[in-house]
């Protein structure tokens, strides 16, 4: 029977499925009016795991028999995801209703969802992070389709069901594998068979490929990237916004966990399937960017290019290279969010307006949302002063420590390229003549409140990054054993 | 000692936060808000003046900014910075004066942009870390750019845009160099690296020192621009507004020369050796080739800009001759030809606010309807040719002795330029101010209002000042330059004899 401290390692987790579930039931128990109460509920409870995962640091350590650990990574990435799913509900809130989509359900497959996220953060059992990311998949597919009169959300869902379906296998086929040359499932234990000697080889390798095949499918990394365009394109905004961000964070602790913690004696050979992935990663993600005119498509691009980025400090292999890493996370999700959400109040019902030239003249038209479309636009560019420039400087500067320094040079000149794309939306609102057969709808307040949260935290981490890119450092430092 | 340059870098961020907050509506208000703050930045950086001669510098401020990696807010001004920010600060005042009326769409945004730029620029002078003058370098990119893009002319969206990636791909190599550099020598504190670079306890293999000072040299050279780099130049020129080009060319080339001349001579001494030779002749072209593209150049905007790439490269030559003399001249020629080129395009703004056309041959015989505007022009095309007793003939005086110093040949070539701007600057003159006044011309040009003088005076009586007292600019300058070629010696005596 697990003692109350045990209990408290997993709060988080336990707040987000006890809360989802009781959504369920109150859905089923209101009548079609009085639903506006539960997106507060969703809030309430996200706001609650927040709180759970701030007090489950204060009992840092591992439970269950070594299978979860309370730890720095941990607690960064559950605060993280929170924040992610909070601002999620916070813009679908009008969305929703907006669409006369089902309300209830939506708002207990995102605490699903990230309640799988939590349980990803904090897993040290391979079992355990195979089951998280199974939780938070199976949410985020029919989160995709929820557009159901909608045939591209329903493509949507079905391609990243089925292509998030192999993925999966294929990390599960490596957990088998890893299992079958370390003898354990836990990461410790992975560890100090491969340090002592008895793991390695091409078993070992086969295992080390397919984990990095089925992470690099979650995360979007190139070669592996295919599916993310068609999908952020038909999933309703908030949900490709919480894509991007709450799944992709969670699979690159998971990342970190495993390659750091387990893996880190596996010697050369994965730095250089990073090294290239990470390269292939921005240069696709990038170019293909160029010449998108569906503004989702471009930020879909866009994701991929940013994954690329993060695998630049993964590939330095060092804890520089993991803090930068997770706060390159942190930076990615507020500006991105943040863009995710003007797009989505500007989709209009149905989401009609999805084209960047539907954009022409909101800076006339709309002069607040579009100077906060810019911040975010100018942070995914990584100018000085937002958050992404500091995410940027952090990884490259993680790369060049690690003697990276082709890496960081390509990864630099990628970044100029992905400035061209980002300022041609900036062209178009600020520089064309305002369309006036786009709809502008007012801003509710819920989403004026996401928008202003993500803008506060993209400047804050563009001035004062040092201490949230501490306590990464200080986690990161953690991972290694010792 | 005062905060002063906290003051000189906020009082233009204030006028900003005090603009956000007026009605939009409210146009007048809203220019002599600018107009007030900007004033306000000049007669704080006036407080500079007081800056003694010495080599080291000056009012200092040496702050902690973030902790892990170590970068400070650290800013401080030396005899060739001081001389840049007043610079900023005197020009920005102008460009307002230059945009009151000329801007009448979103004038809230415009305003605002400008002061946000002139805490860019001043920032890129005063900035001691080399992660600070990074950001500062950014952060003067993007209200450039909406300046541009936004109230620019018919092609404003490409030349924005190319102004934008142009600068962007210089400067992110120059990142990757600062982080390299940092990691290296474990700071981004500039006169801490000058300092650990000098005594040998952080070294560099050539190669190493190649890359880094190429990286850096890139990034200096676009924004210069030297040639074959400035092709964004004159598009950015032609159609930004009158205030945009005003700043453009004054202060945003300088950076590039500054940049040059405080990180690349003193941290890669021997590469900016090795290299000099191809830099001046490239430097050489760029002054030939921008003064014969002005010959035949039928846009005066253009014309303008090409004689930038022109003049600039005096400026480069005198950096990379690496004597006192060149060195002094380049620092004042920087001075001078953002006096005289910011001149030049209020001018012909001005004229184009009256003409509504930029064609050379649209005009002819304004000295008629507008004496007023000609004697100012000719005074300034005058300046801007080296007339002795104006302030550009000392500059390029100084640099072509100081090369000659070094090479008689490049100082030769350099003087062709000379030659060629005196014949395109006043047949532009010629062509647009004498002969027969057309009839579209007489009717619509008027002479300088108040308002116009006012920016056109300081401009003019700057001129004069400099060209007759340059000692006054020059005794600080030579303080500066002199320590910075010290150490150009410095390093190179360090080295064993056979790698000299």
């Amino acid at each position: 029977m697990p003692d109350n401290a045990q209990i408290v390692r997993v709060l988080p987790e336990v707040l987000l499925s006890v809360f989802g579930t009781l959504l369920m039931v109150l859905d089923a128990l209101t009548g079609r009016r009085r639903k506006g109460f539960l997106g507060l509920l969703a809030l309430a409870a996200i706001y609650a795991a927040w709180i759970g995962a701030l007090i489950s640091y204060g009992k840092p350590g591992a439970a269950f028999y070594g299978m979860v650990a309370v730890d720095g990574l941990a607690t960064f990435f559950r605060v993280l995801i929170c924040a992610v799913g909070f601002l999620t509900v916070l813009s679908s809130m009008s969305y929703l209703q907006r669409d006369g989509l089902p309300q209830g359900e939506y708002y207990a497959l995102i605490l699903f969802s990230l309640a799988g996220q939590g349980l990803m953060a904090v897993s040290t059992d391979l079992i355990l992070i195979f089951l998280g990311l199974e939780i938070s998949s199976i949410s985020t597919y029919i989160l995709a389709g929820f557009l159901r009169q909608d045939g591209r959300s329903t493509e949507s869902a079905l391609k990243y069901f089925f292509l998030g379906s192999f993925a999966t296998a294929f990390l599960l086929y490596g957990v088998a594998l890893l299992y079958g040359a370390a003898g354990s499932t836990r990461l410790a234990a992975i560890q100090s068979a491969i340090a002592g000697g008895q793991a390695g080889g091409p078993l070992l390798g086969a295992a080390i490929g397919l984990l990095f095949v089925g992470l690099a499918f979650k995360v979007s990394a190139a070669p592996f990237q295919m599916w993310t365009p068609d999908v952020y394109q038909g999933a309703p905004s908030p949900v490709a916004a919480f894509l991007s961000t709450g799944p992709k964070a969670a699979a690159f602790a998971v990342f970190l966990r495993v390659f750091f913690t387990a893996l880190p004696d596996a010697g050369p050979a994965w730095r250089w399937v990073l090294w290239v992935s990470a390269l292939l990663s921005m240069t696709i993600g990038n170019l293909a960017a160029l010449r998108q005119t569906n503004i989702k498509r471009l930020l879909a691009y866009s994701s991929i290019a940013h994954a690329g980025y993060v695998l630049v400090a993964f590939a330095a292999r060092t804890p520089i290279g993991a803090a930068a890493a997770m706060f390159y996370l942190a930076a990615y999700a507020f500006m991105n969010i943040g863009a995710f959400v003007v797009v989505s109040h500007l989709a209009g019902r149905g989401e009609q307006y999805v084209e960047v030239d539907d954009y022409a003249g909101l800076g006339a038209r709309r002069p607040i949302l579009a100077a906060l479309l810019t911040i975010f636009l100018l942070s995914l560019i990584g100018i000085p002063l937002t958050g992404g420039f500091f995410g940027k400087f952090y990884i490259f500067r993680a790369a060049i420590h690690g003697e990276l320094i082709w890496l960081a040079v390509l990864g630099l000149l990628n970044t100029a390229v992905a400035a061209y794309y980002y300022l041609r939306v900036i062209v178009v609102m600020y520089m064309r003549e305002p369309q006036t057969d786009v709809p502008l709808d007012p801003l509710p307040a819920s989403v004026a409140a996401a928008l202003l949260v993500s803008a506060a935290a993209t400047f804050y981490l563009g001035l004062f990054p040092g201490r949230v890119l501490d306590f990464a450092s200080r986690s990161a430092a953690l991972l290694l054993p010792r | 000692m005062p905060p002063l340059l906290n003051i000189v870098l906020l009082l233009p961020l204030a006028g900003f936060a005090a603009l956000l907050l007026l009605p939009r509506r409210d146009h007048r208000l809203i220019r002599f808000t600018a107009l007030f703050f900007s004033l306000a930045t000049f007669a704080a950086s006036l407080w500079l003046l007081r800056t003694p001669a010495a080599s080291g510098f000056q009012w200092e401020i040496n702050r902690p900014w973030i902790d892990d990696p170590a970068i400070r807010y650290h800013v401080g001004v030396d005899g060739i910075s001081l001389w840049l920010v007043l610079l900023v600060t005197f020009l920005t005042p102008i460009a307002v004066l230059a945009s009151w009326r000329h801007i009448d769409s979103r004038v809230k945004e415009f305003f605002a942009l400008l002061l946000v730029l002139e805490t860019g620029m001043i920032g890129v002078f005063v900035a001691l870390d080399l992660f600070l003058f990074y950001v500062f370098w950014e952060v003067t990119l993007v209200p450039m750019y909406f300046l541009i893009g936004v109230w620019g002319h018919q092609r404003r969206i490409y030349a924005a845009m190319k102004f934008f990636l142009y600068t962007m791909a210089g400067s992110v190599l120059m990142l990757a160099a600062i982080l390299w550099l940092y990691n290296l020598a474990g700071t981004f504190d500039f006169p801490a690296l000058r300092s650990l670079l000098a005594s040998g306890q952080a070294t560099l293999t050539p190669a190493q020192e190649l890359l880094l000072f190429a990286a850096f040299f890139l990034a200096f050279a676009i924004k210069v621009p030297l040639f074959p780099l400035h092709t964004w130049l004159p598009d950015a020129h032609v159609e930004a507004p009158t205030a945009g080009s005003i700043l453009l060319a004054a202060v945003l080339l300088k950076m590039g020369a500054y940049g040059m001349l405080r990180f690349c001579l003193p941290l890669f001494p021997q590469a900016s050796r090795g290299l000099a030779p191809a830099i001046c002749l490239l430097a050489i072209i760029g002054i030939v080739y921008g003064a014969l593209v002005c010959l035949v150049q039928p846009n005066m905007k253009k014309l303008v800009a090409y004689s930038s790439v022109s003049h600039l490269g005096f400026v480069v030559l005198g950096i990379f001759s690496f004597t006192q003399l060149g060195a002094d001249g380049a620092v004042y020629q920087m001075l001078n030809h953002g006096i005289t080129t910011g001149a030049l395009f209020l001018l012909v703004g001005m004229l184009y606010e009256r003409g509504h056309s930029l064609d050379i041959a649209d005009y002819g015989g304004v000295a008629t309807p507008a004496p007023g505007l000609a004697a100012a022009f000719l005074i300034t095309s005058l300046a801007s040719a080296g007339l002795p007793l104006l302030n550009n003939f000392v500059g390029e005086f100084l640099v072509l002795q100081g090369v000659a110093e070094v090479s008689f040949r490049y100082a030769a070539a350099a003087a062709v330029g000379v030659v060629l701007a005196a014949w395109y600057l006043l047949w532009l003159f010629q062509r647009v101010f004498l002969g027969e006044t057309p009839e579209a011309v007489a009717s619509q040009v008027s002479d300088l209002r108040p308002r116009e003088w006012a920016a056109v005076v300081p401009l003019l009586v700057m001129m004069l000042w400099m060209g007759v007292y340059s000692r006054s600019f020059l005794e600080r300058i030579s303080a500066t330059t002199a320590t910075t070629l010290t150490h150009l010696e410095l390093r190179v005596e360090n080295l064993p004899p056979h790698a000299r």
